[in-house]
């Protein structure tokens, strides 16, 4: 039913970039397969070589420090980011995301590493990791390389890995002070992937309230996680209100260009995502003058 | 090499098991297909129904969605592993006798979802019940009864009767 694949289970990231660089091109990693297995399935994918990496201890780990931040391994489950007391301590906003990421089994063996890869414009970690300002650490055969999340997706399905290359570390940098973010999305059940989804961080300058900096990120509005930057604009340097977040949701709604599914036509979209950025923007606005 | 066999060691309902798999065989199939294990049941094959569900390491996981070989040097549990011989686990027991199963198609899946919240938190809230069996579809809207019945099992499972 799968198409067949000669299979390797490394032990190591070095075992699995030397398997990566003999095999160039005609090799394809493994993690969870919750998004891999369906489309194999589906016989839209087929490959030569399958690396499984989902045995890769050392890239299981959730790790935080003040000045350094948050640090999680490509092969981190979605099921402990969602439950780890440090995240819900320091980034609740990344335990939130996760609470309506698929269903328990899914998360029990989905890796964040493998969801950032697949490369969905319509997936949850992305936008929230943007508005976060995070970066992911890439290992290959030339050595390590830092890129940030914004940079990763590429177009539709794709990001910025070479083939020799794998994800190792999704790096989390501690928000500035007076920061609040949140995360929102229009589901059909709880769980289903977003018709649309916001993410958004706000920023204010402690002595005046003003608004010292916004990131609004989209899902499946483009054919990869969209930063609205027209809306984040409507917010900076002033201090917010309501109006203004009503403003910078329809600023964002003329931004995205989100498909048509059976889920909502692009108009339909585009009025949600007016209604979710307000709300994830007023969430987050709270939390920042909360904080 | 493409099509060759390749050693599996696991552990399935408490037993050890050696065999050899193609690589492209998913967990279901090497349950269902070479184990005989039929209690677990195939619904979409898609990931989308939790029919399939099995508890890997005491978690519950969709063994459509996960490749056999992916499970090497784990421990995996079916529904034939739930029972302690002709005796139901209280989960199976407060599913039958407060009428929670209606076709029984999603049974075990339900089962394995319950089970493996129980293990982790065996005082969980209705919110938590009802997350926990959200991925498992029950297509005659039969949530009500599961939820009551895991509740009920969870109480008698801390003890209180
Ligand atoms: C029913 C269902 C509902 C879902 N709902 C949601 C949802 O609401 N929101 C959401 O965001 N996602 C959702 N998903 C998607 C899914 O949960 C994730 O995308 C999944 O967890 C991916 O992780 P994985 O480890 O299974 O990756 P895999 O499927 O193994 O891999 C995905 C891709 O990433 C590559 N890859 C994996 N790891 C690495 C690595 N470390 N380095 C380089 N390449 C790598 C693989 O080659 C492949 O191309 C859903 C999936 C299912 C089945």
């Amino acid at each position: 039913m799968i198409g067949d694949f000669e299979y390797f289970a490394p032990k190591t990231v070095d075992e699995a970039i030397a398997l990566l660089s003999k095999y160039k091109g005609e090799a394809k990693i493994i993690a969870g397969g919750q998004s891999m297995l369906v489309v194999m399935k589906r016989g839209l994918l087929t490959t030569e070589y399958l690396i499984d990496i989902k045995g890769i201890a050392a890239l299981d780990y959730i790790k935080y420090d003040e000045g350094e931040g948050l640090r999680i391994g490509a092969l981190t489950i979605h099921r402990a980011i969602e439950k780890s007391p440090i995240i819900q301590k320091h980034f609740r906003v990344l335990s939130e995301m996760e609470q309506n990421l698929a269903t328990i089994q899914t998360r029990n063996w989905g890796t964040i590493g493998g969801n950032l890869c697949h490369g969905d414009p319509a997936g949850d970690p992305a936008p929230v990791l943007i508005a976060l300002n995070a970066k992911l650490k890439l290992a290959g055969s030339g050595g390590e390389r830092i890129i940030e999340v914004e940079e990763f997706s590429k177009d539709y399905l794709e990001v910025a890995l070479e083939p020799d290359e794998m994800l190792t570390e999704i790096q989390v940098p501690t928000p500035l002070s007076h920061t609040g973010i949140a995360c929102e999305k229009l589901m059909v059940m709880k769980g289903d992937m977003g018709v649309v989804g916001a993410a958004v961080s706000i920023t204010l300058s402690p002595k005046d309230g003003v608004c010292k900096d916004a990131r609004i990120v989209l899902s499946n509005c483009a054919s990869v996680p969209l930063r609205a930057r027209g809306a984040e604009k409507k917010l900076i340097g002033k201090v917010l209100n309501d109006s203004l977040l009503v403003e910078a949701g329809e600023v964002a709604s003329t931004e995205a260009s989100p498909p048509v599914d059976v889920h909502g036509s692009a108009e339909y979209r585009q009025e949600m995502v007016k209604v979710f950025v307000r709300r994830a923007a007023t969430k987050a606005l709270e939390r920042a003058k909360a904080a | 090499m493409k099509g060759e066999l390749k050693e599996l060691k696991l552990t399935v309902n408490g037993k050890p098991c050696e065999l050899k798999v193609k690589a492209n065989t998913l967990l279901v199939e090497l349950l269902r297909n070479e184990l005989k294990l039929t209690g677990t049941k195939v619904g979409c094959l898609d990931s989308a129904c939790g029919a399939c569900t099995v508890n890997i390491d005491g978690k519950a996981v969709r063994s459509c969605s996960v490749l056999a070989l992916q499970a090497n040097g784990r421990k995996v549990t079916t529904i034939e592993g739930v029972a302690d011989g002709d005796k139901l686990h209280p989960i199976q027991e407060a599913m039958v006798e407060y009428g929670a199963i209606e076709c029984g198609f999603c049974t075990p899946g339900m089962v394995m979802s319950a089970k493996a919240l129980l293990e982790e938190n065996p005082s969980p809230t209705r919110e938590e019940v009802r997350e926990a069996i959200q991925g498992n579809l029950c297509a005659d809207e039969g949530y009500v009864k599961y939820i009551e019945a895991i509740e009920i099992a969870a109480e008698k499972m801390r003890g209180g009767q």
